[in-house]
């Protein structure tokens, strides 16, 4: 009786445990909680939490926030959502009890859901500091919800000692007819040369937003016809698809991989460029770093893609890295977070390693830029270019948008006809008109 | 009487004192994790929301809006044809494999891990490497995976087949070991041929392990993800001017991509649909169990 007692009650111990341990995962949550309310200090203080949507920049992050908090003891947590799945994790963070006091909201489908939890930032500390404008966002009622922490540019990544090597030269590239001739003749003596005009063009989710998210920027820039758009409009002419075909089969049909097996991808690009396989890679600034550690001579040129007058195009520039401010957290953290925001942008050892990772900050006192392809992108500037903003931002329902608009490339990979150039025409024209119905109702 | 009182206060009377001990945080832990977002799930479906702390009801409109969906449609046949092509598959292969693997024949138990070992990879590791594979051999014929509906099933069949026939075939071979030896050789001496008493007397022994793989079979068909977001994600898109379907997008895929579409009343409507896809899983899962039950026979 006794015994059985005993056993019951060490039973019932040992489940006891054993459901402390099931939610012991939380224990996260469960250890922040004392946390505000055991040291009263840090109620006064505030504390920061940054939600980062870029995997690759988080270790640099962890670094910064750490040197922060060594500094000042304001407690700052950063946390990294993997890759692709920003939007699934900062909606299952707000919801929580201690959610970011900083996140990012990068393109106006951003600002559309986000606005609300968004503090107005203008006149703040933070906005002070800015060199530009260019790069806020706002939403409809002229509430500044975000702002740029750093800048990008795409275009074509050209190596310049390969290129040399086939007998040509980035002077001699002015516009579409000239890329054109140099890519055709490069690919065309590939076997000879021992590399190819482009690198590989695969449409598998690794790869395909260079494309559906990038080069496709050039048919919406030339479509806002000079006056960039402040919202996103309901449909787009589409006036420059066959400019975005020119380019696109160039870079596919002059490249290492041949178009029908792109489709599920399984090539690596940037790795292709790195090992002079190739002269061309599509892609952005982003990519300097890595890179200039095997390909010391390395430059970026516009989309050339036939439009009239385009000798003058410059770079596409813009960026999804932007701050906003919990409106929702107490005043301590707002406050906080503010505090960290300006130490980022002014602090030259901070700005140094963010400025390093994400290449330009446009604020008065960051330090200088080292990114050779952000250097381009203001030669080009400076020489009287038009810059092409990221119209790309407004893409509408952008994950869907791009899924079908991929799919759409895929067969007309399969079959390169008029006829299913016309789908994919559909898909970038009425798609955009779809997709701007299925958000906005 | 006094004994049976007595009786009781041996054993019973403890059990009566300590059950809450035993049971509370089982009940607990199932109260949390599962019926208490449960039904909040239920409660959300009729609300429209961006975070789910700050719900607004809104009545039976995200179910209007679900049933308008032609995706929604399209998603729910297709599952349903997968899950009765892969239903009948994997029973029929894997209870062969699992007839063969009990006949004695030498190395019977290393063939029984190497089926079974599939079943061990993730569903999202499988889908890229089959897709690789796949592609292996379409690309050759100058086309893809990603390019034809009909190939994206029968890559999904392949796939599941695959990942569960191992898992099932350990399930049969279990019911198999435990038709009684005597009824078998009662057949024999009676000269039933060997079709006869597969199909009289070892199939209905086998009722039960029948019953639980074509459960577990019709309700993983329908409830089918990872496989379907990493081999397909619902290419090829047909493409139309008013709206695009996803062919090969299967129900839990389509309630995903509702649920994380930018459209702020998307959320509710995900919910619902999810809702839907419960009651419908629900349903047919339970329809199946009677059915397979009423066949079973007393040993």
């Amino acid at each position: 009786m006794k015994k059985s007692k005993i056993l019951a009650l060490v039973l019932s111990l040992c489940m006891l445990v054993a459901l402390a341990a099931c939610g012991g995962s939380k224990t996260p949550t469960g250890s922040n909680s004392p946390a505000p309310s055991g040291s009263g200090s840090s109620d006064a203080t505030g504390s920061v939490y940054w939600l980062n949507f870029k995997p690759e920049s988080d270790e640099v992050l962890q670094n910064v926030a750490k040197m922060y908090t060594d500094k000042t003891g304001v407690p700052v947590k950063v946390v990294t959502a993997a890759s692709g799945t920003y939007s699934q994790t900062l909606t299952a963070e707000m919801d929580k009890s201690a959610p970011p006091t900083l996140f990012n909201i990068g393109n106006m489908e951003g600002v559309k859901t986000w606005a609300d939890y968004a503090l107005d930032l203008t006149g703040t500390p933070i906005a002070n500091e800015l060199n530009t404008d260019a790069y806020n966002l706002y939403d409809e009622n002229g509430k500044l919800c975000s702002i740029g922490y750093c800048y990008e540019c795409y275009g074509i990544i050209v190596n310049v000692d390969l290129l040399q090597k086939a007998g040509h030269s980035v002077d001699e590239i002015k516009n579409f007819a000239s890329l054109k001739a140099v890519a055709e003749d490069i690919h065309a003596r590939a076997g000879e040369l021992g590399f190819d005009a482009f690198t590989s063009c695969d449409m598998d989710s690794s790869s395909s937003w260079r494309f559906t998210g990038h080069m496709i920027n050039l048919e919406y820039y030339y479509d806002q016809e000079g006056k960039a758009w402040t919202e996103c409009p309901a449909t787009i002419p589409g006036n420059y698809v066959d400019n975005f075909r020119n380019l696109y089969d160039l870079c596919v049909e002059n490249s290492l991989v041949s178009r029908n097996e792109l489709a599920t991808g399984g090539h690596d690009a940037e790795n292709e460029f790195k090992t002079g396989k190739a002269v061309f890679f599509v892609n952005g600034s982003w990519e300097y770093s890595a890179v200039s550690e095997t390909v010391a001579n390395t430059t970026m040129i516009p989309y050339y893609c036939g439009v009239a007058g385009e000798e003058k195009a410059g770079l596409n520039c813009g960026t999804e890295n932007c701050w906003a401010i919990n409106a929702k957290v107490s005043e301590a953290d707002q406050k906080a977070t503010m505090d960290f925001m300006v130490w980022c942008v002014t602090d030259p050892e901070a700005s140094r390693m963010l400025v390093d990772t994400f290449g330009v900050m446009p604020y008065k006192n960051a330090v200088e830029s080292t990114n050779g392809f952000l250097a381009a992108a203001n030669e080009y500037a400076a020489n009287g270019c038009y810059v092409m903003n990221w119209a790309t931002n407004y893409q509408p329902n952008v994950d869907e948008y791009r899924a079908v608009f991929v799919s759409a490339l895929n067969q007309y990979n399969a079959d390169p006809t008029d006829a299913n150039w016309e789908v994919v025409r559909t898909a970038i024209v009425d798609g955009w008109a779809t997709q701007y119905k299925n958000v906005n109702g | 009487m006094k004994r049976k009182k007595h009786s009781r206060t041996s054993l019973q009377r403890t059990i009566g004192r300590w059950w809450p001990l035993f049971l509370g945080p089982v009940v607990l832990a199932f109260i949390i994790g599962f019926v208490w977002p449960f039904i909040q799930g239920i409660y959300l479906s009729f609300c429209q929301f961006k975070l789910i702390s700050d719900a607004k009801f809104i009545g039976i409109g995200n179910y209007l809006k679900a049933f308008q969906d032609a995706s929604f449609r399209h998603a729910f046949w297709f599952t349903a044809l997968f899950a009765i092509v892969s239903l009948v598959l994997i029973n029929v292969l894997a209870f062969m494999v699992a007839y063969l693997l009990t006949q004695g024949i030498k190395g019977s138990n290393l063939f029984r891990t190497v089926f079974f070992a599939p079943n061990l990879i993730g569903g999202i590791v499988l889908g890229y490497i089959w897709s690789m594979i796949f592609d292996g051999i379409l690309s050759r014929f100058g086309t893809s995976i990603l390019l034809n509906t009909k190939f994206g099933f029968w890559g999904l069949i392949i796939l599941v087949c695959w990942q569960q026939i191992g898992y099932m075939m350990i399930i049969y071979i279990a019911g198999l070991q435990n038709v009684p030896g005597d009824m078998l050789e009662a057949a024999k001496i009676d000269g039933a041929s060997k079709m006869q008493t597969l199909f009289k007397v070892t199939i209905p022994n086998v009722m039960p392990s029948i019953t639980i793989c074509t459960f577990l079979s019709l309700t993983n068909g329908f409830k089918l993800f990872d496989q379907n977001l990493a081999l397909t994600a619902g290419q090829p898109i047909t493409v139309l001017a008013g709206g695009s379907i996803k062919t090969t997008e299967m129900l839990a895929l389509n309630i995903y991509n509702t649920f994380y579409n930018s459209a702020s009343a998307a959320k509710g409507t995900a919910q619902a649909k999810a809702v839907i896809f419960f009651i419908l899983v629900a349903a047919l899962g339970l329809a199946q169990l009677a059915y397979t039950r009423k066949k079973e026979v007393q040993q």
